[in-house]
């Protein structure tokens, strides 16, 4: 006769509220095989653990049934109990009560009837639980970094600081990302490009980290600590090892209209080009869709030109195909182009700019060299409006979300524009300032009293072009939604943070979940910031959501952190939940015949073949045999194996069928 | 072709040109438009202010009756009927219990599945594609398409073209040879109901946008309302004391424009009814047969 212990837990009041947890724990004590039957206000609490274990060793207990919440974040601490009171992990079950029961019902008679009829399925399948043992796997202690923004340097430096190996993976032909691009850096007006590129070089010359720049993750394949990634090194017509970066070529080039990607249109580059001068690696690449020789095959004067003989016409896309142990992916964000806003003019008037086109004006490396100079005609703007939340905020023709960084940056920009042009006016448009962070509402005070930003509190309507001016029309809504009218030179719209171009693309490669903005997903927004849901992948940076430097380098070291951790372990442990093929007495050796219909539809290529053979060496019969440390334990081969030869450890056809037959037989 | 028509009060009045101009299209496109019998009221602007079942009782008739009378679609030129209209279908669909009080109110059973269609929708799919096979004489003018208030707001109910930069008469404009001009005020209001009570707000507003039109060299404003008509059309003497100088520009109803291109005359849609008189340069280039054949051949 089994001997299995219920614990019902309230979940303070989540499934107390509504279920009657006393009456469930009294019902099952009275199930059969049931020896111990208990309820208590928070089982996953050290009291309430304590409770199982020593009800283990007391009452002599073969098996555990905890009533509670779904086993996604309490499995692991009630097996932790089972086996620290001397069972075997594997024999703890845990019935949902509150996102099952609790939670989706009213209180009442029949959601205590319900959370009964849980508890006495597991007990029944519990009875057939049988003691399982984890697999222990290898670890490749090499990280993936996919991004080289802000988020993904600090996160590669912190991992390859630690001792690991480093595998970075930039789309664009430098690192650097947004980071890059930024003027000065709210709250300290420290110049951007002097706190970041020190760390870019650094990247490229850590002995363990490897750089892929002008690189994307084609595909990825297997598990925590042993995926294998396929990089597609995308052709850089040049052969990196001879070029000296010299940038005679860039110089040469007769394709030099380009609009510069680095500059947000607001400058050019030519065909084959370096991104920025502080560019890292600081070599050019050719940009084949803009390159004369690729489109009309003719030209090749930079091959002319080159001292050292680097430029390669014939090179091509290269595919890697690394092992490594974790990922963390730092994408990382782009904005809203005005083109979104017909408003404003759909993009069409060429002064009204971005916030990303704005940092490019003040930035000293910019295309105006840092004075501050109106796209149309280069002459110096002496009114400028801000419009805060263009798009952020707006469930009607936006984003729903606040873009978090705009508020801070477009007081950064007030502030900057006055310091360079004294005479200058500042207008902003804001609904709310957002100044949550250390030194941050003191900055925007600044802006306004030291610097005489005018903030307005309304919305602006529109923007038209009149007579060589910008007509910003809007509301104060603090003087009563009066109509406000300003003639400005130029306009900078704080457009909304929306997820990375790809981002999508690369979650569903990854097999990592996101959202409904493609923000790629944590596997908890308090407690697992920067996990995924899948095991050894994690997140950093604005890849998540919109996220300042400090937030997204603080995430990047947690990230680092997690990786470190794991790699900290020689293998790894997993659930020992795979599929398995039976094994019976001669001279049947197993009811599988050797069909193999389970080999194709595998997903993780887990079920080799296997000959059963006698003293003699001659093969009797050939079985399917399934790697356990290969199968991730999906069951699609269970449900396709015609002679059932095919179970889940701790899943077996029997165990569900017994939940079943529980659940139809009254009780 | 049969569809639905629902005139509403200004076509049957002030803006009796925009009803001539309206049919002429349809015959000269072969569109039969069936009034809908027995109409009333679609009770725009004061009844919603007033009494909300009112407001929904009114045009759920209307609905009602196009429905009983089996027209699908209904054609409902004027603006405020077309959002009236449009509103309580929506608002009926949305709300099983208040379709059940409505159509209590009314002793008319209503489905809520009538398509209702406003002048630049009916143009766009029963004559855009005809226009270059009946086309007469280009209106080639540079025009400024003025939509009004309550073409295309509110956006989630109407689900009409884009509400701060709307394209649609525009491009009717340009399928007639007009150059229509990208201005600033395409859906500002013009004052409305201010017409009668307030004629110095419609000076001031209605002003505002005539200025920026004919500042962007505007020839004439295109427009698809009543209410726009006559406060930008009856209303000039206002428009022109708020801004101290004469604007001449004519208002005409897109259903006139596209009249005009396609060679009905002038009298028939109403152009002697307008207060400022339509006095366009003379358009001498008129298309022949084989024009047109070449064009369509070469589209084709």
């Amino acid at each position: 006769m089994a001997r299995i212990g219920v614990f019902i837990c309230h979940c303070g009041e989540n499934i107390s509220a509504t279920v009657d947890c006393a009456k469930v724990a009294a019902v099952a004590s009275n199930f059969p095989g049931v020896a111990y039957s208990v309820d208590y206000k928070y089982m996953c609490s050290d009291p309430g653990q304590r409770m199982i274990i020593d009800a283990i060793k007391e009452k002599k207990l073969d098996g555990i049934v905890v009533g509670s919440c779904s086993p996604r974040m309490h499995e692991p601490t009630f097996r932790r109990a089972t086996a620290e009171g001397g069972l075997n992990p594997f024999l703890c079950e845990m019935a949902n009560l509150r996102e099952h029961c609790s939670w989706v019902h009213e209180k009442g008679d029949v959601t205590t009837a319900k959370a009964i009829d849980l508890v006495r399925t597991l007990v029944e399948k519990v009875k057939r639980n049988t003691p399982l043992l984890p697999i222990k796997v290898p670890v490749t202690k090499t990280a993936l970094v996919i991004g080289g923004g802000v988020a993904g340097i600090q996160a590669a430096l912190d991992i390859a600081n630690t001792g690991h190996k480093v595998v970075m993976v930039e789309r664009d032909p430098s690192i650097g990302g947004h980071m890059s691009q930024l003027s000065e850096t709210f709250p300290t007006l420290d110049c951007s490009q002097c706190i970041l590129t020190p760390r870019m070089v650094e990247v490229a010359q850590h002995p363990n980290i490897t750089l892929y720049t002008y690189a994307e993750v084609e595909s990825l394949d297997g598990f925590v600590g042993n995926f294998k990634v396929k990089i597609r090194k995308k052709a850089k017509s040049i052969n990196e090892k001879d070029c000296t970066g010299c940038g005679l070529c860039c110089t040469k080039c007769p394709t030099k209209k380009i609009p510069s990607e680095f500059e947000q249109g607001l400058g050019f580059r030519s065909a084959i080009y370096v991104p920025f001068p502080q560019a890292v690696p600081n070599k050019p690449v050719i940009d084949k869709e803009n390159c004369t020789y690729y489109t009309k095959g003719k030209c090749r004067v930079c091959e002319k030109v080159c001292p050292t003989k680097a430029i390669r016409f014939d090179q091509e896309d290269e595919i890697l195909e690394i092992e490594i142990g974790a990922i963390v992916i730092c994408t990382g964000f782009n904005i809203l182009k005005t083109s979104f806003f017909p408003e404003y003019g759909y993009g069409v008037y060429k002064d009204v700019i971005d916030g990303l086109q704005f940092e490019r004006l003040a930035s000293a490396s910019g295309p105006t060299l840092g004075e501050i100079r109106r796209p149309s005609d280069g002459k110096i703007p002496q009114k400028i409006v801000f419009i805060a939340c263009a798009g952020s905020r707006d469930p009607a023709k936006g984003i729903e979300y606040c873009s978090k960084i705009c508020c801070m940056y477009t007081a950064k920009h007030a502030m900057l524009y006055k310091h360079k042009v004294h005479e200058g006016k500042a207008y902003i448009f804001y609904m709310d300032i957002r100044a949550g962070g250390k030194m941050y509402e003191e900055f925007v005070r600044r802006a306004i009293v030291e610097d005489e930003a005018q903030y307005i509190r309304g919305r602006v309507s529109k923007v038209y072009e009149k007579n060589g001016k910008l007509i910003v029309v809007g509301a104060d809504t603090l003087l009563g939604a009066m109509p406000v009218e300003i003639e400005a030179d130029m306009v900078v719209l704080a457009t909304a943070g929306i997820a990375s171009e790809g981002a999508e693309s690369l979650a569903q490669k990854l097999h990592v979940s996101y959202d409904a903005y493609k923000f790629f997903a944590e596997a908890h927004p308090k407690l697992k910031p920067v996990e995924t849901n899948t095991a050894g992948i994690f997140l950093a940076g604005a890849c998540q959501a919109p996220k300042d430097i400090p937030e997204s380098v603080s995430a990047a070291s947690g990230a680092a952190v997690k990786v470190a951790a794991l790699f900290s372990n020689d293998e790894l442990t997993r659930d020992p939940m795979v599929a398995f093929v039976n094994r019976t007495a001669p001279p049947v050796f197993s009811t599988c015949v050797g069909c193999f219909l389970c080999q194709p539809v595998c997903p993780y290529q887990a079920i080799e073949k296997e000959e059963i053979k006698d003293r003699q060496g001659k093969t009797i019969k050939t079985v399917a045999r399934i790697n356990p440390g290969l199968c991730q334990g999906c069951g699609t081969c269970v449900a396709l194996c015609r002679n059932k030869a095919i179970d889940i450890l701790g899943y077996t056809n029997e165990q569900v069928y017994t939940e079943v037959v529980a659940l139809l037989n009254e009780y | 072709m049969k569809i639905g028509f629902y005139p509403g009060c200004s076509l049957n009045g002030g803006s009796k040109e925009y009803k001539d101009s309206v049919y002429a299209l349809a015959k000269q496109f072969d569109i039969e438009l069936v009034y809908i019998p027995d109409w009333n009221c679609c009770g725009a602007t004061a009844a919603h202010n007033l009494n909300k079942e009112l407001s929904l009782s009114l045009p759920s008739r209307i609905l009602a009756i196009a429905e009983r009378e089996g027209l699908k679609d209904i054609l409902v030129p004027c603006a405020a009927c077309y959002s009236r209209l449009t509103v309580t279908q929506h608002e009926l669909n949305h709300d099983e219990n208040l379709k059940k009080r409505i159509t209590d109110i009314i002793e008319m059973p209503v489905k809520g599945t009538t398509r209702i269609l406003n002048i630049i929708q009916w143009i766009e799919e029963f004559i855009l594609e005809k226009i270059p096979y009946k086309m007469f004489k280009p209106f080639n003018h540079k025009v400024a398409c003025y939509y009004g208030c309550l073409l295309v707001r509110p956006h989630e109910i109407l689900k009409f073209d884009r509400e701060e930069n709307p394209e649609s008469m525009d491009k009717l404009m340009k399928a007639v040879g007009a150059d229509s001009i990208d201005w600033a005020f395409k859906t500002e209001c013009c004052g409305a109901g201010f017409s009668v009570s307030r004629t110095d707000i419609v000076g001031k507003l209605s002003g505002k946008l005539m200025a920026d039109a004919v500042d962007r060299g505007a020839e004439a404003i295109i427009v698809a309302c009543p209410m726009c008509h006559s406060n930008l059309d009856m209303r000039r003497p206002a428009i022109n004391k708020y801004l101290g100088k004469n604007i001449d520009i004519p208002i005409l109803y897109i259903s006139q424009a596209i009249g005009l291109a396609v060679g009905i005359d002038e009298h028939t849609l109403g152009l002697h009814r307008h207060m400022v008189d339509v006095n366009l340069k003379e358009n001498t280039t008129t298309v022949t047969k084989e024009k047109i054949k070449e064009k369509t051949e070469t589209e084709v």
